[in-house]
């Protein structure tokens, strides 16, 4: 498929660009030498420091560095704990994934049902008092709905743990948080998409043979409805790892957003450099797989490409 | 109103007796009535807005919910529909009446297969009555129809596309069929075979077919017989020769005239009706033609003439019809 070719290397310049941008703005916060050496070190020892890291040389030289040492696949190693930096971030994907699929979870499970209900009870109670459930979940920030989750179920109720990732339960408070956003986003665009499609002939063509209401829309519109869910579920999973930094601050969750809040703040750059190839990785391949989605929900398509 | 019963009732496959819609408060269409007979084509003509195709879904029972039924009877061979539950209304659709429409490719949905839509009309998956729907692709002219029962319909023309629809409608045998402009937005030279594989499935399966439209030389065309509508009501009904031959009413007898014809002197003007189309909310009462009718007098602005019969099998609504 040339189309897909062409898709995988607008896919690594997006990277590669990526890449750049990050390398850079991190050097424009400030030397990493001096949060590394102990108070009172002099003069010497810090240029000592400074040229054992190689942070002298020009910028271009330790982009060129950083660059040659990523095409051998070697992410280098953390300043700040001696470690190699692939296995500190490896070991914090599985707690950012399990967060991000049991956000997508609430997401999905919320969002999609109540989306469709607003379209098909559309101008009834239901959607209204759906609607105002939906723009709470879009408006309340997260760190302050996470905050008052803490407070109402882990501290007054005692139902879940405040904080942590001991077990399932631990999950769930920061599911909701992080999925909330996503999950308004999902019920609009659902409901959108739905009304979209109940408008069209297809709908009436299908009552006039027979079918119930119910039937048609189960047998046709979600099939149509779902192209435009799938393009901005894509798009949702990039906002979920992004919110996810917020969230595991909130409720130390230890995935690669309290991470990268850490590495940032001990200008760790190797860390937050491969934290960021990360999360664009995923978020270019997440856009790639909406395109293949749409072939197999949408027959036009299989036959252009 | 046994003077509407022109023929015999118990030969109808549908007959609408003094149907009333309306908007809120606003009568749309005020008391029409007609029937069809089993492989009978009528034709309910009218300009757009002048309710013919409420009345279409008014007869399939799936009108917008901003719409009410506010009088008359429908009755499909002897079963009344207005009486009937939702549930048992779904169960006469598909199967006993069926409806084709304006704009095939958007009537037909576009994520699913010919073959899967057909199969629908028949509450069957579509492995299981495959042999069927392959025959009803035949029978509407679809040539080869093992490739195009899994095609969707963006691999169809419009053409093929309407042809599918008919397939969806008729394979179940249904007594009544329901085409709502069914070839406007087909090429001319498409249109004319679409109306006759109508005609003649219509006649072989004893189908009666409401034919809903604007355009005359269509009714010309296929039409057994015609209704032509108003401002919401019935002007005139009759067979379509006798009233193409001599109209009586005279919105009629403007209609046919102001056709163009190749006869016609070239670059002169065209025929026009005077005046505009009522608009519901100014019905009001008498004939609501009177005010653009060449013949219209007093009497027709304070009274609404009834449909009453003019000649063997011809009714029409009007106090002065034309050679009477």
């Amino acid at each position: 498929m040339p189309e897909l070719k062409s898709r995988l290397l607008q896919a690594l310049i997006a990277i590669f660009g990526v890449l750049t941008i990050v390398f850079f703005i991190m050097r424009l916060s400030g030397d990493p030498t001096l949060l590394l050496v102990p108070d009172g070190a002099t003069a010497e020892q810090i240029a000592a420091l400074r040229h054992a890291l190689g942070f002298d040389r020009p910028l271009l030289v330790q982009y060129g560095a950083y660059l040659l040492d990523l095409a051998r696949l070697d992410l280098g190693e953390s300043l700040v704990q001696h470690a190699p930096v692939a296995g500190i971030v490896a070991e914090r994907i599985p707690y950012t994934m399990a967060l991000a699929g049991g956000a997508l979870l609430v997401a999905l499970g919320v969002g999609l049902p109540a989306g469709l209900a607003m379209a098909v009870w559309r101008g009834t109670w239901l959607e209204r008092a759906l609607a105002g459930f939906v723009l709470a979940g879009q408006s309340l920030p997260t760190f302050w709905s996470g905050l008052l989750m803490i407070l109402f179920f882990g501290v007054y109720l005692g139902w879940l743990p405040t904080s942590g990732s001991d077990d399932l339960a631990s999950l769930v408070m920061p599911s909701v948080a992080l999925g909330a956003i996503t999950m308004s986003s999902f019920a609009r665009m659902t409901r959108i998409a739905v009304l979209d499609e109940l408008s069209r002939d297809y709908v009436a063509a299908g009552r006039a043979r027979g079918l119930s209401y119910g039937a048609v829309i189960l047998r046709h519109v979600l099939r149509n409805a779902a192209i435009p869910v799938v393009t901005i579920a894509a798009l949702e999973v990039g906002n979920l790892l992004a919110g996810a930094v917020i969230v595991e601050t909130v409720f130390a969750w230890p995935g690669i957003g309290q991470l990268a809040i850490q590495s940032i703040a001990s200008r760790d750059f190797l860390v937050v450099q491969t934290i960021v190839l990360f999360v664009s990785m995923v978020y270019i391949s997440m856009n790639l797989l909406a395109d293949l989605a749409y072939g197999v929900i949408d027959p036009r398509i299989r036959r252009d490409r | 109103m046994t003077a509407l019963s022109v023929r015999d009732l118990s030969l109808a496959a549908l007959a609408v007796r003094d149907l009333s819609l309306a908007i809120g408060r606003t009568n749309i269409v005020d008391a029409i009535s007609f029937d069809v007979a089993p492989g009978e084509v009528l034709a309910l003509v009218g300009e757009s807005g002048c309710g013919k195709s409420v009345t279409a879904q008014a007869i399939m029972r799936l009108l917008p919910a901003a719409i009410r039924q506010t009088g008359g009877e429908i009755t499909l061979g002897a079963t009344s529909l207005s009486n009937l539950s939702a549930r048992a209304m779904r169960d006469l659709r598909g199967r006993q009446i069926a409806m084709i429409f304006q704009e095939p490719q958007s009537a037909l949905d576009p994520l699913a297969t010919v073959g899967n839509q057909i199969a629908e009309a028949l509450r069957q998956p579509l492995a299981r009555v495959r042999a069927e729907v392959r025959q009803m692709l035949v029978e509407v002219g679809i040539s080869d129809p093992d490739r195009r029962i899994d095609q969707h319909p963006f691999e169809l023309s419009g053409g093929m596309c309407q042809r599918v629809m008919i397939a969806i409608a008729l394979i179940a045998r249904p007594a009544v069929l329901i085409a709502d402009e069914p070839t406007t937005a087909l090429d001319v030279t498409i249109q004319a075979q679409i109306l006759a594989l109508l005609r003649r499935l219509a006649a072989e399966r004893q189908t009666a077919v409401v034919l809903i439209t604007h355009d005359m030389g269509v009714v010309a065309d296929i039409a057994d017989r015609v209704a032509v509508m108003y401002a919401g009501r019935v002007a005139e009904t009759g067979p379509t020769a006798a009233v193409f031959a001599t109209p009586a009413h005279p919105y009629t007898a403007l209609l046919l005239a102001s056709i163009p014809r190749l006869s016609d002197v070239p670059k002169s003007a065209l025929a026009v009706i005077d005046g505009q189309v009522p608009q519901p909310a100014d019905y009001g009462t008498g004939c609501r033609f009177a005010g653009r009718c060449p013949r219209g007098d007093r009497r027709c602005v304070a009274e609404t003439p009834a449909l009453g019969p003019v000649a063997d099998g011809r009714l029409v609504a009007c106090f002065h019809p034309v050679g009477g």
